[in-house]
């Protein structure tokens, strides 16, 4: 096979990026070049490109690169950060009560009667139109959902369960006491919310909270009966009603009617 | 270039209804809208922010068919829609970089980094871009808003009032900006200003009552106007036409 490899000239044109090279030079000396590797070899270098390169290389590595956030946003929901830190002060504070003896008497723990509603702040931190500013915008994204409800609850229940295990340990009050209304007030927050919004939902509980738990306490100076075994069955059925009825209420957390 | 799409139109409603609380705040829209810049007019209460609202998918129709980007499935849709809400929270502790690349991680999308900085550079905001939000004015908060909503290069753009709180000459840059955004997007702005939809709209819906009185392009809205209507300049007098204002000065 013979070919016609391409002249000096119209090489060197070539390399250059001529603007003026007809279309079906330029295509066939490309075509030939893909093929041909000797006439790759005379695309000599270009001097003043090469200096060019030696100049931009040092460059071109230090470009900055795109600044990283240093904010971390995956779980905890920006508009939480203050109110996690909140709980974890009530928690501190309420352990300080009971050490001295104050509040309700010796045979209430503070700690044991605010755990229940403490995550109820940090849910509704998380999802009231009323403390999120964001709310809209965060409901109308990909990621709005039943899974970034789950890491935010998560987040909250991270900051709080080993917050309350402290207290619980320094106060003497057993885990299984709080553990379960604990979890219980706070799915039941998110299934109400799926309801009538979260923030109906979270002051509807905290009403809840105030006359099935605080009330007979403050009446009878002895914990209310919501903390004994007896209750651990009624705990675990909120906690298995308000499962429920978040997954199959999931959809209302992509849309506005949620952070009502 | 663009691939073509498999669709007709990237927003297309046929009859749609949607409730704000208890009352039909969008009541029987028909409306085909393509790539480009559309102008959503109306009076106050007109329905245009729950419109906005049930094509971000955060309010679901009442009654009606809403098909975007040909009936997409609303996770992989959400990812191609961009949407600035009327009233736009932001986190005052947040700064602008921060904020962007949230909005873009709650999009899911890859390359956060590169990403936010394109969206800032956009709005000119990049001398600002390490700044925390409570120290900008309302009109740089206005463009994070804009910001935040391109971060994803979206197919549909809704925009709630994005230019209130903007100059003058921030509202010409925008307006620029809209009709860039406009050549391969699908770009929905609602506004009371006639003359930001004279300036940069290709198309003008105009609602009042939760219903369509209008849609063409401002040359025939324009067309619509004569000199007994109210009004300062030609478009606004089409306006008031086709919602047959009364020439009365001092009435709401």
């Amino acid at each position: 096979m013979t070919t016609n490899h391409p002249s000096e000239p119209l090489l060197r044109r070539y390399a250059r990026g001529d603007a003026d090279l007809p279309a079906d030079q330029l295509w066939a000396v490309e075509a030939h070049l893909e093929t041909c590797a000797p006439c790759r070899g005379r695309l000599a270098p270009e001097p003043i490109a090469e200096a060019v390169w030696a100049e931009l290389l040092p460059q071109l590595d230090s470009t900055p690169q795109m600044p990283r956030s240093r904010r971390r946003y995956g779980w905890v929901s920006p508009a939480a950060g203050p109110w996690l830190a909140a709980i974890l002060l009530v928690t501190a504070a309420a352990v300080v009560l009971d050490r001295i003896g104050f509040a309700v008497g010796d045979r209430v723990s503070v700690v044991l009667l605010v755990a229940p509603v403490l995550p109820v702040l940090g849910v509704a931190a998380s999802w009231s139109r009323a403390l999120d500013p964001a709310y809209e915008l965060t409901a109308a994204t990909p990621r709005a959902g039943l899974p970034l409800v789950f890491r935010r609850t998560a987040a909250v229940l991270g900051v709080l369960v080993p917050g309350l295990t402290i207290a619980g340990l320094v106060t003497d009050v057993g885990f299984a006491r709080w553990l379960l209304p604990c979890l219980a007030f706070t799915l039941g927050t998110l299934a109400l919310g799926t309801l009538v919004g979260v923030t109906r939902a979270a002051v509807a509980l905290i009403a809840a909270w105030a006359v099935v738990i605080v009330a007979p306490t403050i009446a009878f100076t002895r914990t209310s009966t919501a903390f004994d075994a007896e209750a651990a069955p009624v705990w675990a059925g909120v906690l298995a009603v308000s499962v429920v009825v978040i997954v199959l209420r999931r959809m209302t957390f992509t849309r506005l009617e949620a952070n009502r | 270039m663009t691939a073509p799409t498999t669709y007709a139109w990237e927003i297309a409603t046929e009859n749609l209804r949607v409730k704000a609380g208890r009352r039909m705040a969008v009541d029987g829209v028909t409306l085909k809208m393509g790539r480009g810049v559309h102008g959503l007019l109306g009076p106050n209460g007109a329905g245009k922010t729950t419109l906005i609202r049930a094509l971000a998918t955060v309010l679901e129709p009442a009654a009606g068919e809403l098909h975007l980007l040909g009936g997409m499935e609303s996770r992989e849709l959400r990812k191609r829609v961009g949407y600035l809400p009327q009233e736009f929270g932001h986190y005052k502790r947040f700064t602008v970089r921060e904020f962007v690349a949230y909005v873009a991680w709650l999009k899911e999308m890859r390359d956060i980094p590169a990403a936010t900085q394109r969206a800032i550079d956009r709005v000119g905001l990049a001398d600002r871009a390490d700044d925390r939000m409570k120290t900008l004015s309302g009109g740089m908060i206005r463009r994070v808003g804009i910001a935040q909503a391109i971060v994803n290069d979206p197919e549909i753009l809704l925009l709630d009032e994005p230019t209130a709180g903007l100059d003058p000459a921030q509202r010409l840059r925008f307006r620029e900006l809209l009709t860039e955004l406009g050549t391969d997007a699908c770009v929905v702005v609602s506004t009371h200003l006639v003359e930001d939809v004279a300036a940069a709209c290709t198309d003008v819906v105009l609602l009042s009552q939760g219903k369509l009185v209008f849609q063409g392009t401002p040359a025939d809205l324009t067309g619509q106007g004569a000199e007994h209507h109210p009004g300062d300049s030609p478009i606004e007098r089409g306006y008031s036409a086709v919602l047959g204002l009364p020439d009365r000065p001092g009435t709401w």
